[in-house]
């Protein structure tokens, strides 16, 4: 099981390597906007797509929307809830 | 300004307009690559212009589906008038969906009032293309801002009164960080610096600008590019070129119906091989026709609610419809020209498809089914339903 700064971690990890943002994740805050940051709809899906093979957990249609994925926090909320779904 | 209309009167309205005005110009617009300006005095002059606009702010507060069915009915006689019609109200619908400053939501007035053509800056040179990436950004300082784009393409600029342009939040933005702005004047400049000698949709008058232009911070929406498009850009456009296409290919339907017709009244009784490819015809516009009127239900059904427009399976779906209408027309027109043989490979005759089938070949192009696709292919990954 995961801790909550571990989650956290994880999801700046990802986002550094497939959210192609012109500043290191780690620099932003967990509620800044990701799409202001530089996150592109294309990149976005890519960090889907690592999301959900890192936490084993698929994004249902109805999460599959941009406010899912403006800020890290937002993401964090997200996976929350379907880990919870999971449990 | 005349009163709030149903779909059918507004439609009816169109269609006249069409009739009588677009459809005796319709040649003369397409061999000198013109503006179609007599039918834009007449769309203005019967306040189709502001069709979209609530009824709050003085306009009619017609439906995306009412105005799609209007530009199906122009492009019935002037697929240039129509695609022009499209894309003046593909730039009224964002105003009246996103514009909530004081300063749009007094332009929304203006536009009951005066009925100015709004005309699109969304793609600039140095992008390749892509609408959701800008260079240029907006420059704001006490109340004011200032912005210069340089756009391959800007569809009737020449005879626009403003200007939706995006570009950069600011100077420090990211390229994806975009903001929608309108331009008007006293502080819209636009110099030509390309011309439009193109193969179809010759009256729609799409030459390379600069545009300058300064103004009230108002002018910026709230709303971040990226929601206009999804929410409304994305749907309403794919919407209404569709049903440009639509009115395009069923004017060759008509053509084809005609010439089978009077072939028919020469040998009574015989059912000829041109009547059968009619037939066949005719499904896949029944196919086309359906899938039009079908999205432009859905949207209306969801487009007061922003979570379903900024799904990816409703972002799937409204691709799909420029893809397949754009694919259809061609197909449709294509199949006209075997019916009508030599009668509608003339120029000369009242069965000619030459224009039609120019037109068509734009669908394809202009935002590329190949961009559309790939954006496809990528929410793909994902979406599972």
């Amino acid at each position: 099981m995961r801790d909550t700064q571990g989650v956290d971690r994880e999801i700046r990890a990802i986002l550094d390597e497939h959210g192609r943002l012109p500043v290191a994740a780690s620099t932003l805050k967990e509620d800044a906007d990701l799409y202001q940051a530089g996150l592109t709809s294309h990149a976005s899906v890519s960090v889907m797509l690592a999301l959900e093979d890192a936490f084993d957990i698929e994004f249902p249609e109805r999460m599959l929307k941009k406010s899912t994925f403006e800020s890290v926090m937002a993401i964090h909320n997200a996976l929350l809830e379907l880990i919870a779904e999971v449990a | 300004m005349t009163s709030a209309g149903t779909t059918s009167d507004l439609v009816r309205r169109a269609a006249r307009i069409g009739e009588d005005v677009a459809a005796p110009a319709a040649d003369d617009v397409d061999r000198k690559a013109r503006f179609p300006v007599e039918a834009f005095e007449a769309l203005r002059a019967d306040g189709l212009l502001a069709a979209l606009v609530p009824q709050e702010f003085g306009g009619p507060g017609a439906s995306v589906g009412a105005v799609a069915e209007a530009v199906e009915a122009l492009a019935r006689h002037c697929a240039s008038t129509a695609m022009v019609f499209a894309m003046h109200q593909l730039q009224v619908a964002c105003l009246v969906r996103h514009g909530r400053s004081a300063l749009l939501r007094d332009y929304q007035r203006l536009l009951a009032s005066q009925q100015p053509l709004l005309a699109s800056a969304t793609t600039e040179i140095g992008v390749g293309g892509d609408i959701r990436t800008s260079i240029c950004a907006v420059e704001s300082a006490e109340g004011r801002f200032r912005l210069e784009k340089k756009a391959p393409v800007i569809s009737y600029g020449e005879n626009a009164d403003g200007v939706l342009a995006t570009a950069r939040r600011s100077p420090e933005s990211p390229p994806n960080d975009q903001v929608l702005v309108l331009c008007i004047a006293p502080g819209l400049s636009l110099e030509v610096i390309s011309g439009w000698d193109t193969l179809g949709f010759r009256g729609t008058c799409s030459p390379g600008f600069v545009l300058k232009a300064e103004g009230d911070d108002g002018c910026v929406f709230d709303d971040p590019f990226a929601d206009i498009a999804t929410r409304t850009m994305l749907p309403v456009s794919h919407i209404l070129w569709s049903s440009v296409w639509l009115g395009l290919a069923s004017a060759a339907v008509d053509r084809a119906r005609r010439f089978v017709r009077s072939e028919a009244r020469k040998t009574p009784g015989v059912t000829s091989p041109a009547a059968v490819r009619l037939a066949e015809l005719m499904t896949i516009f029944q196919q086309m026709e359906e899938q039009v009127r079908g999205l432009a239900r859905r949207y209306e059904e969801v487009c007061d609610d922003p979570e379903a427009l900024s799904t990816m399976g409703f972002a799937i779906a409204m691709n799909n419809l420029k893809v397949s209408a754009s694919t259809l027309v061609v197909d449709i027109v294509g199949r006209a020209m075997i019916i009508c043989g030599i009668a509608g490979y003339r120029e000369d005759s009242p069965y000619s498809l030459g224009r039609l089938l120019r037109d068509a070949h734009g669908a394809a192009v202009m935002v590329n089914n190949d961009r559309i696709l790939a954006n496809n292919a990528q929410m793909l990954l994902v979406h599972k339903e």
